[in-house]
């Protein structure tokens, strides 16, 4: 063996550790991988049980209970954004990659801003069926960028699909304290019962009226806006421009208001008689 | 300097040579990740097994290490561990993973880490490195433990999620939470009076002044 100090040994030792720590690294990425994948997909079921309410408390579930729950309450239906129409399920395709792919995904237009320059074309939506066979819920994927990083999370719309329900967020890398907050259940329990439109008003992009306000939101729009999160302005900005045009006919709104006419629920929220 | 014994090192930096206490490293993880027992618990564990495992390896191949990249060698090897740590927490505890987001691979930068590998591994043998990881580790964790105990204790009332002081935001509940315990200049204090009293039962940690 050269000496200790010599060029020689330098790059001898470089080289071998280099090896061998990065066949240590990729042995655990790539042995641990399954068991991670299915913790990010519980974690993704739990959230959507949590969004649209099933359980008293989601984070209390054992993972087996959260499969039994998901399998058992929640149907997966594959749409076309842009018609709403519901399409063949491929259990293969995965959302976050089409929305990245030239071939599988088109521009985010509009007047609503999410901060990411392309958007899948199909995308899965859930539902959850009450006894009768009728839309008890429906849980949408929604994200949008936020300070630091995307937002990923759900949101949940009661029978009426002008409700929500629940609206969590699993995946985002925003401040711990600041934007954060977004996981906070006080914060996220505000969102219960916020219309989406103009009470009243058909489902249509001039009638959005959820969001997040800048304070305390005024009496008028106390029924649609939840109070921003104090030192994270941007990230309630993101939060706020997500749901807009998630909600907007950019994003689901072909889907609501077909599921709408389906299920008997009238665009401008009054029952069919 | 004298021969250490297998004792000596296990057990003096958790109250003689503790690395928060005496050394004042490691401060800013401590702060971070000490709003929960639970975290801190597992937040030890990572660093007592990163802290034992690279000092091993760096004593391990002490005699091979070419003085001029002595500070990478030891980078690499706690970066990967650290990796290989954060993976394993990832598939085996997705939630408290996802609480401690980014301060596992902070770990990586953790003075206490580096600081044990170039001063003790590289003069001495494996075993002895292995347990002087650990025994830091443990001092580590002690303050963590102690830290994060009166942090959620006082803070949300609660002990590994725990209720022990009911809220008074249950319908029965009495204790009016503390907010500023949940914030890190909570920590702070409470680093600042479990060092106060360290040394005053060790005068001979005292600086002079």
């Amino acid at each position: 063996m050269p000496p200790k100090d010599s060029i020689a040994n330098t790059f001898l030792v470089s080289i071998v550790l280099c090896v061998v720590c990065s066949l240590l690294v990729s042995g655990a990425a790539v042995s641990l991988k399954p068991l991670q994948e299915r913790n990010k997909l519980l974690d993704r079921q739990r959230n959507i049980i949590e969004a649209a309410g099933l359980a008293e408390d989601s984070k209390a579930l054992s993972g087996k209970e959260v499969e039994e729950l998901f399998a058992s309450r929640v149907e997966t239906k594959m749409i076309d954004l842009s018609t709403g129409e519901y399409l063949e399920d491929d259990p293969a395709y995965d959302a976050r990659k089409a929305a990245k792919d030239v071939k599988q995904n088109t521009p985010v237009q509009g007047e609503f801003d999410i901060g990411i320059a392309n958007r899948e074309q199909k995308t899965r939506v859930y539902l959850v069926r009450d006894s009768s066979g009728g839309i008890e819920k429906v849980v949408l994927p929604v994200y949008g960028m936020g300070l630091w990083s995307t937002l990923y999370g759900y949101v949940a719309l009661d029978s009426d699909l002008r409700t929500i329900t629940g609206l969590t967020y699993y995946e985002h890398a925003e401040t711990p304290g600041l934007g954060g907050e977004v996981e906070n259940p006080s914060w996220k329990s505000k969102w219960v019962g916020k219309q989406v439109w103009t009470e009243g008003a058909p489902r249509a992009d001039d009638n959005l009226r959820v969001g997040v306000a800048k304070g305390a939101p005024s009496p008028e729009n106390a029924e649609y806006m939840v109070d921003g999160l104090s030192g994270a302005t941007i990230t309630s900005r993101g939060v706020d421009s997500m749901l807009k045009y998630w909600f907007s006919n950019q994003g689901f709104g072909p889907y609501l208001k077909q599921l709408a006419s389906q299920e008997g629920a009238a665009d401008d929220g009054k029952t069919n008689s | 300097m004298a021969k250490q014994t297998v004792k000596e090192v296990l057990l003096k930096p958790i109250f003689d040579n503790n690395p928060i206490g005496l050394q004042i490293l490691g401060i800013c993880s401590a702060l971070a990740v000490t709003t929960q027992l639970s975290t801190s618990l597992v937040m030890s564990v990572a660093v007592i097994a990163v802290t034992a495992c690279s000092s091993a390896a760096v004593s391990a191949i002490r005699h091979r290490i070419p003085s001029s990249i002595r500070i990478i060698v030891q980078m690499v090897i706690i970066a990967s561990l650290v990796i290989v740590v954060d993976q394993i927490l990832k598939a085996y505890l997705f939630d408290i993973s996802k609480r401690l987001s980014v301060f596992v691979g902070l770990i990586i930068t953790n003075c206490i880490v580096m600081g044990r590998a170039e001063g003790f591994a590289m003069k001495n043998d494996p075993k002895m490195s292995f347990l002087d990881g650990i025994g830091n580790g443990l001092g580590y964790s002690f303050i963590l433990i102690v830290v994060a105990f009166f942090r959620e204790l006082f803070g949300s009332g609660k002990l590994l999620g725990y209720t022990i002081l009911n809220p008074v935001t249950n319908p029965d509940g009495w204790y009016n939470p503390n907010g500023l315990m949940l914030l890190s200049p909570s920590a702070f204090f409470i680093i600042g009076i479990i060092i106060w009293v360290i040394r005053t039962f060790k005068p001979e940690q005292i600086e002079e002044a």
